[in-house]
């Protein structure tokens, strides 16, 4: 299974899955941010630059507050996520997987000052690295972490066939497995497909190369509820 | 329970619940159709009842190993039902903030008192010494300051000066606006870098108490003391004890990784950094104040040093008084 996958537990008794997000996307949200964010701070000092010391006392005050309380702003009152993380579907949670409040938002945005050090975030990176669960310092701290926001039902794109029931019951990692077969059968060669398709003997009998293929994908196209 | 028999008898309910976080959304949001109400609408008092419900078929579905597609669209109503249910906390009102600052900061810098001493004893000590050294030993100031900067500074408080503390050309909103940006990124740093085991923190404050100290020796050993001294010390209070607060909750964050006690690392991290933020709201609070009073009134010349310096005197007794008695109980 993914390992970016979590667990948490709920005071239900239940454990819903979140699925968090590496440096990559991370990355990218930050660079969209910094974008949006030196953007506008041009944009505001052209129009500011206009009105001498003034204009620069303001300059000053929107730049501590664009790069220190929006972010936490954003985190707390707009989804979760800052305008590069919506972007990219990342939402910023408690540990325990509830929305993020001014505590935990704050404290992981001040505590940037020590992961962006030395260059680039380079302590923030070395740290996501060292955790399963992809925290920087601040998020260690605050007690947060970062996911992708739960997807819209995608749905499982299998390609049709004759629906057929499997011979011996299916545990549900089981039909995850035959599902992502199924899907991606078609982006495989015939020869690698049929020789994945050849494993769960169980399923496919005695049927071999395309057979066994076109077999399990009936079974896919069972578990997908095709009647 | 076949899957479809079991989707068929309590897919109603989920489609309801469904549509109740949808419409739940778009009333959020202010679309214009929140308000239209479909008939079998599920009430918002029955909300938790019905995420309980699915909870429970969530478990079953998971246990009797139906389909990943229905799975997946339970974990899916059941993570916004959660978020929904567990994300709704009471908002702190203006009330609350105020009374956090007038009583609850300072109850917490005294329940901090162990870190705060530290604090500023390794911001203060270095300050008060440099001060002292400069007074014997002037020269002493070319180890520490930059000749350039020196001049600098020189600029700045050179009595024949109209304004004190800035150059000629510059404006009080530009330097206030200077101050916060500068001055609370400082106090941030001082804070954040208190996770390299307090080290960061350490070297800050220590830094920080250096450079200011030597400053402030040797403006008052060439003889520019007087407007050194009535600019700084209106705000004074404000700003120096702020980084000192700052400095004592980066202390606390490194404390936590120093020594743990009974709980893991990040535990203790976790557990410490709530009150390490709460220190960090008031030394912003007092890092607004202090930037406002040093833009705005530590300039003017036009009250003599004496007023400046009772101001100045007022100013710490009102930042320790609040410190050291906000938020005691009456009569106590």
């Amino acid at each position: 299974m993914l390992d970016t996958a979590r667990r948490i537990a709920t005071p239900e008794g239940i454990e819903l899955e979140l699925r968090l997000a590496g440096p990559v996307p991370r990355a990218g949200a930050w660079a969209l941010d910094f974008a949006l964010r030196l953007g506008i701070l041009l944009l505001a000092s052209m129009i500011l630059g206009a009105l001498g010391g003034f204009g620069a006392g303001v300059f000053f005050l929107l730049w501590f507050f664009l790069e220190w309380l929006f972010p936490a702003w954003c985190e707390v009152n707009w989804g979760g996520a800052t305008p590069g993380k919506k972007a990219l579907k990342l939402v910023v949670l408690h540990d325990d997987g509830t929305p993020v409040r001014w505590p935990a938002a704050l404290a992981r945005n001040l505590l940037r000052a020590i992961d962006f050090l030395p260059l680039f975030y380079g302590i923030g990176l070395i740290a996501m690295l060292m955790n399963r669960d992809f925290k920087r310092l601040g998020d260690l701290a605050a007690g947060t972490i970062v996911a992708y926001q739960e997807a819209k039902p995608r749905g499982f794109q299998v390609p049709a066939g004759a629906p057929l029931a499997p011979a011996v019951p299916l545990t549900l990692p089981e039909q995850r497995a035959i599902l992502d077969f199924a899907e991606r059968a078609q982006g495989l060669t015939a020869e690698r497909a049929e020789e994945l398709a050849a494993i769960p003997r169980e399923l496919v009998g005695a049927a071999s190369g395309p057979a066994a293929t076109e077999r399990l994908l009936r079974i896919a196209n069972y578990l997908v509820g095709r009647k | 329970m076949r899957q479809a028999v079991f989707e068929e008898r309590y897919g109603v309910d989920w489609n309801r619940f469904e549509q109740w976080l949808d419409r739940d959304e778009r009333r959020r949001k202010r679309t214009a159709d929140a308000a239209v109400e479909p008939a079998n609408a599920l009430p918002d008092v029955d909300v938790p009842q019905a995420y309980r419900h699915i909870c429970q078929h969530l478990a079953l579905a998971r246990d009797r190993q139906y389909s990943p597609e229905l799975v997946d669209r339970l974990n899916r109503l059941a993570l916004r039902g959660h978020h929904l249910l567990y994300g709704a906390r009471a908002r702190r009102g203006a009330a609350r903030s105020l009374e956090f600052l007038v009583g609850g900061f300072p109850r917490l810098v005294r329940a901090e008192r162990g870190f705060v001493i530290a604090a500023v004893c390794l911001f203060f000590g270095p300050l008060a010494a440099l001060i002292a050294v400069l007074q014997a030993y002037p020269d002493f100031i070319y180890y520490l300051v930059d000749p350039a900067q020196l001049a600098q500074y020189q600029e700045m408080y050179d009595p024949a000066n109209k304004r004190l503390g800035m150059r000629e050309a510059d404006d009080n909103v530009k330097m206030f606006g200077f101050y916060i940006f500068n001055n609370v990124k400082i106090g941030f740093q001082t804070f954040a870098t208190g996770l390299a085991f307090g080290l960061g923190t350490l070297f800050y404050l220590i830094v920080n108490g250096v450079v200011i100290g030597a400053i402030a020796g040797y403006l008052t050993g060439i003889g520019y003391g007087t407007p050194f001294w009535s600019f700084v010390s209106g705000h004074s209070a404000f700003e120096l004890v702020a980084i000192a607060i700052s400095g004592a909750a980066g202390l606390r964050l490194g404390a936590a990784l120093v020594a743990p006690g009974g709980r893991s690392r990040k535990a203790a991290l976790v557990a410490a950094a709530q009150p390490a933020v709460r220190l960090m709201y008031g030394a912003a609070v007092m890092f607004l104040i202090a930037a406002f009073v040093e833009a705005f009134w530590s300039p003017l010349t036009a009250f003599p040093p004496a007023t400046k310096y009772a101001v100045g005197a007022i100013a710490w007794a009102v930042v320790l008084g609040w410190l050291a008695l906000g938020g005691r109980a009456r009569g106590a």
